[in-house]
């Protein structure tokens, strides 16, 4: 039923792929959502339903959005190009893809975490002598937690399991930008449904193993 | 000694209130909504006045006609929120230290208090460990005055202290903090909708209505 994986390319390179994705989403959806949550101005709306778009968008806009920016003769493709860079069709395209369809879910999360504590607590701090930035890393960062972590576990899910985005600005190109998904979709259009289910079964083991193991250790951090 | 003339403009009605106030416990008395916590929190740095002046042990915290307007963390000022605000992730004892740090340059002149010392003379020393939800209403409020109190606040504002305690604790407390406020000698301002607590506590009682005192009783 299940065929050996010769090839575990596509499994590693999923891995990677998220997890800098992740990595990003979060350096940047933090200090944005903090941001968000606290300032008001006119156009606030627009510019959070604009956060907001790419979760709902089809993952082939995404893409096609992106071949229009990084693509041969996209906006900054070309200047790239002029460098003598390209990121089309190489395995950082894939990390684009993912970064972005996974960014509204870490934002959202974050931010929803940010506006649940209670204001009094940062207030306190305040009275007792802090600074906001120690006040950020000591209370507010620490009671959101719990919520930034579901964002994280959210965004690393969806950016392991991109598509449509990745296929058409990464391309599947066997050993060098075939994640999981793609290398699912290409093993069944081509009759390798054995290696198709093992790799089912290894993006299914994992991703189960990551939530499970994350709500246990979230379950601990009670107060 | 506490010098301040604060006007601030709230969407409804304007709260304005003068006073001096040596190290005595003044009470501001009032129904909700009559701008008691807003004074209290334009005190602390915590909302911005319209405009005035407030002096504390002759420095100034805020003029708006000298445009100066010293930042919450350094006015050395206590507060007691109405709900404790203590830290929900920090045990007692890590709540009550994360004050001195901060504090460390403003207080090289003066002797520091023992954190644990200030726990004990509260009756909560045996608490130290605990965390905020593992204790009764009148535990966390001692607790939240010993943080309060132990970076050596110039003033101490105290927001509706007994609103979330029963009658028993309440009298025990009210008692305590007379008590903390002899030994302490610094002004407290506190601030009540029961009219019990504000004749028991105050050396001077200010009624504000609609963000303008109607009358002041010296107890």
């Amino acid at each position: 039923m299940f065929a050996q994986l010769t090839d575990w390319y596509p499994v590693i390179l999923s891995i990677k792929v998220a997890l800098i994705a992740v990595t990003v989403v979060l350096i940047t959806g933090l200090p944005l959502s903090r941001l968000l949550s606290r300032v008001d101005f006119p156009g606030k709306d627009v510019v959070e339903a604009a956060i907001t778009l790419p979760m709902v968008l089809p993952p082939s806009v995404i893409g096609y959005g992106l071949l229009m920016i990084i693509g041969k003769n996209g906006l900054l493709g070309q200047t790239l190009g002029n460098l003598g860079l390209s990121v089309i069709f190489t395995w950082w395209a894939a990390v684009l893809a993912s970064t972005v369809v996974s960014f509204p879910l870490m934002y959202q999360s974050a931010k929803a975490a940010f506006l649940s504590v209670n204001e009094n607590f940062e207030k306190a701090a305040r009275t007792l002598g802090a600074t906001e930035i120690k006040i950020f890393f000591t209370v507010t960062l620490p009671l959101a937690w719990p919520g930034i972590l579901a964002g994280l576990i959210l965004s690393f899910a969806r950016a392991m399991g991109e598509f449509g985005a990745t296929l058409m600005v990464a391309g599947n190109i066997p050993g060098q930008t075939q994640t999981i998904p793609l290398a699912i979709y290409f093993a069944v259009e081509s009759g390798k449904e054995g290696i198709a289910r093992t790799l089912v079964a290894i993006i299914t083991v994992f991703s189960f193993v990551v939530i499970f193991w994350v709500n246990r250790w979230a379950k601990k951090q009670k107060y | 000694m506490l010098k301040t003339k604060i006007i601030k403009k709230l969407w409804h009605f304007t709260v304005e209130l003068e006073l001096e106030l040596d190290n005595s416990i003044m009470v501001l008395w009032g129904h909700s909504g009559a701008g008691k916590t807003t004074f209290l929190h334009c005190l602390a740095g915590l909302c911005k006045p319209s405009s005035g002046i407030i002096l504390l042990n002759d420095r100034t915290l805020y003029s708006s006609v000298e445009k100066v307007n010293v930042p919450t963390r350094l006015r050395n000022i206590g507060y007691l929120f109405q709900d404790y605000a203590l830290f929900p992730h920090m045990t007692v004892k890590q709540n009550v230290m994360y004050g001195l740090k901060n504090y460390k340059h403003l207080h090289l002149t003066k002797s520091p208090v023992n954190p644990l010392e200030l726990l004990n003379s509260f009756g909560v020393g045996h608490l130290v460990d605990r965390y905020p939800s593992q204790l009764s209403g009148g535990e966390k409020q001692r607790v939240a005055l010993a943080r309060a109190l132990a970076v050596q606040p110039e003033l101490l504002l105290l927001d509706e202290p007994f609103s979330a305690l029963d009658k028993n604790s309440k009298i025990k407390l009210r008692q305590e903090i007379k008590d903390i406020h002899t030994r302490w000698q610094i002004p407290f301002i506190l601030v009540t909708h029961d009219e019990e607590d504000a004749g028991f506590l105050g050396d001077r009682i200010f009624t504000l209505n609609k963000g303008v005192p109607v009358t002041s009783s010296i107890a």
